[in-house]
């Protein structure tokens, strides 16, 4: 657009006002052409290559996915009778008691040795085999929370933000009572209503935890529909439907994703003290928290002689370095796409 | 708006939200299948049918629902939480009885959060971007992250059972104001506090930060302040704003924490209460101690919003 041609021959009349190619040239009214309609992804990608330079995000991030792919592989998965994932990193099952046929010789609380490199636990199982398991339980209920949550609270935070008026109002009130309440307080209450296991703690950790996402969307909303293409999109006749899900919403997502990733480590921690608590899965199931529980009256009561130091730090370790990683990640995030608002302030230094 | 009016419209606006608080508590173990008698039951097969609707009708849960929260709410405005279904003791005498060790081991929690964090996020801010803000930064980020019981469970470990500097557990408790308590106070206090401490760092030093680049600093520092009064009086008061904000969110976290803190340390509070009820299906106590936590947290959240408006007149035009 810079060697835009301007037709200033004197002494000769010429008919430029219609020149179609000057109308398909001008200047647009608005910012939007073509291009920027992919700027989005642009931002996003400028975002990634910021994550990417941040080397504790990403030594963050190879943990996580390391923990992940181990606690995947740990045992074979079988869906329906056939094997989907056939490899064993653990060397026996979580619920083998080892001294009951595989190994006489073991005794209930071994300390760590080449042959169970974390040690036995208090019930003769081995430790290593049942931490790589374990992770199948927190990890998934981690991510599968969030994604109910963060999803549910994106449309919540939409309508509310979007409409205002008194639907705004009666649904940041609903909000503000959920907040009345600790998270974990609810979660204990619904699994002691419902009882213990797997889906009953997803529930426990969705029904009420969506409540933060929809509180920020709202704010977000609020913020993004004064802009000037939500106006446009309602002039040119869009229903709200798609305003909201098509215009505004997106637009909402980098916060939602910050919060989300800095959320997983406190859902992973909330299903580890509902464990602890004897409130979560199975005692004898392999979860970080529930296997911590088993070995607290040990730890409090100290057996005599020797400490099971490796039944309490092992367990409790893997929960820290997972919820830490996904701190640093959150945190990696946060920087990135912040930086993008920043970075195209100040003409985009990528 | 003069900070009076500020105050009463917010205390008005906890009123919906304090009746939300009742209908949610009461709302989840009434519109759930299995009332405290099914259970009972359940659990007594003896029972007839006949003795089963006596009971229900003593306990207040014959009638539908509607009419059932009325009764329950009009006894709980007036202090009446019912009783213990096995002992028949009063409900509010337990929450009585507890809440004195809870609010002690909060409040240690929040004095060890304050103490470190402060004065550790105004040395991050003001060292930004040396080795002694990035080794706090990582122990603020540990903080945040590693699960309250766990690092309970790692201080009785390492001082309690290695070192041997703090008794285990309480054998048989003296009264709550003694020197001797503080023993039996500091590793649980410790372990309420950590995740507080860290998140009041890192917002300390962010907004320290913040504060440090704006142009009232230049200028202080311009007249010739030495930096020491920079710092601690112009810059840490602005930043100390923002802790505000946070408080009521952390206070939540310290009641939330305190249920899982007093099960690992064994501490006779509001918390382990909670979970013995729940584990003995004790429906009044579990309700009680919700309800009373969900109008801690709104008064908590009414203290610091409070307390924010009068130190930030800006917030009162919202």
């Amino acid at each position: 657009m810079t060697d835009r041609q301007t037709h200033d021959e004197r002494g000769r009349i010429r008919i430029s006002g219609f020149d179609s190619d000057r109308v398909r040239d001008r200047e647009p009214m608005s910012d939007w052409t073509d291009e920027s309609s992919g700027e989005t992804v642009g931002r996003w990608r400028r975002g990634l290559r910021k994550f990417k330079r941040n080397r504790s995000a990403m030594g963050a991030l190879v943990i996580v996915v390391l923990m992940s792919l181990a606690a995947l592989f740990a045992r074979p998965i079988e869906v329906f009778g056939v094997v989907v994932q056939p490899f064993s990193l653990a060397p026996y099952d979580p619920t083998t008691i080892l001294y009951l046929g595989v190994d006489p010789s073991v005794e209930v609380y071994d300390p760590p040795s080449w042959q169970y490199p974390m040690g036995v636990d208090g019930s003769g199982r081995d430790l290593f085999s049942r931490l790589l398991v374990g992770g199948r339980y927190s990890l998934s209920i981690g991510f599968i929370v969030v994604g109910l949550t963060a999803s549910f609270g994106l449309i919540y935070g939409s309508i509310s933000g979007y409409y205002g008026g008194n639907v705004d109002e009666l649904m940041m009130r609903i909000v503000d009572t959920i907040f009345a309440f600790p998270g974990l307080i609810l979660a204990l209450i619904i699994v002691a209503i419902l009882g213990g296991g797997y889906w009953q703690l997803v529930l426990a950790f969705s029904l009420f935890g969506w409540a933060g996402y929809g509180r920020l969307v709202r704010g977000e909303v609020l913020k993004i529909k004064e802009n000037e293409y939500v106006m446009a999109a309602k002039a040119l006749g869009a229903r709200d439907r798609s305003v909201v899900f098509r215009h505004i919403a997106p637009n909402a997502m980098p916060p939602l994703i910050v919060l989300a990733s800095l959320n997983i480590g406190s859902v992973v921690i909330g299903v580890a003290a509902l464990g602890f608590l004897g409130l979560g899965l199975d005692p004898s199931s392999a979860e970080w928290g529930t296997m911590l529980n088993a070995t607290r009256s040990t730890l409090i009561q100290g057996p005599g002689g020797q400490i099971p130091w490796w039944a309490t730090v092992y367990p409790g370790g893997a929960i820290f370095i997972f919820v830490m990683s996904m701190n640093m990640i959150g945190d990696g995030i946060n920087d990135a796409l912040d930086a993008q608002q920043t970075g195209v302030g100040r003409g985009g230094e990528d | 708006m003069s900070l009076q009016r500020f105050i009463l419209k917010r205390t008005l606006s906890i009123i919906p939200i304090m009746f939300g608080v009742s209908v949610i508590t009461f709302g989840m173990f009434h519109l759930t299948p299995g009332d405290p008698v099914t259970q009972l039951v359940a659990l007594n097969p003896d029972v007839t049918a006949a003795e089963e609707a006596a009971l229900r009708e003593r306990w207040g849960l014959s009638g539908p629902v509607w009419e059932q929260y009325l009764d329950w709410i009009s006894n709980v405005l007036v202090g009446d939480f019912g009783q213990e279904l096995q002992t028949g003791r009063e409900v509010s005498d337990i929450v009585w009885t507890r809440l004195p060790e809870t609010v002690a081991l909060g409040l240690f929690g929040w004095a060890f959060a304050l103490i470190i964090a402060i004065p550790a996020g105004v040395y991050a801010a003001v060292n930004k971007d040396q080795l002694g803000d990035t080794v706090s930064r990582f122990l603020a980020l540990s903080g945040i992250s590693i699960p309250n019981f766990w690092l309970g469970l790692m201080l009785i470990l390492i001082f309690s059972l290695y070192l041997g500097l703090f008794p285990v557990l309480a054998p048989s408790r003296s009264s709550l104001i003694s020197p001797e308590m503080l023993r039996y106070l500091i590793l649980p206090g410790i372990t309420i506090g950590t995740a507080s401490a860290a998140s009041i760092m890192r917002v300390m030093r962010t907004s320290m930060t913040e504060e440090l680049n704006k142009e009232y600093v230049t200028a202080a520092r311009a007249k010739g302040l030495p930096e020491r009064t920079v710092i601690l009086k112009h810059v840490l008061r602005n930043s100390l704003i923002s802790v505000v904000t946070l408080a009521a969110t952390l206070t939540a976290s310290i009641v939330a924490g305190s249920v899982v803190v007093e099960v690992v340390f064994n501490w006779p509070g509001l918390g382990r209460e909670f979970i013995d009820a729940i584990n003995q299906r004790e429906i009044n106590v579990v309700m009680a101690i919700t309800l009373f936590t969900g109008f801690f947290v709104i008064l908590a959240n009414l203290v610091a919003d409070i307390v924010y408006a009068a130190l930030d007149p800006r917030i009162r035009y919202d």
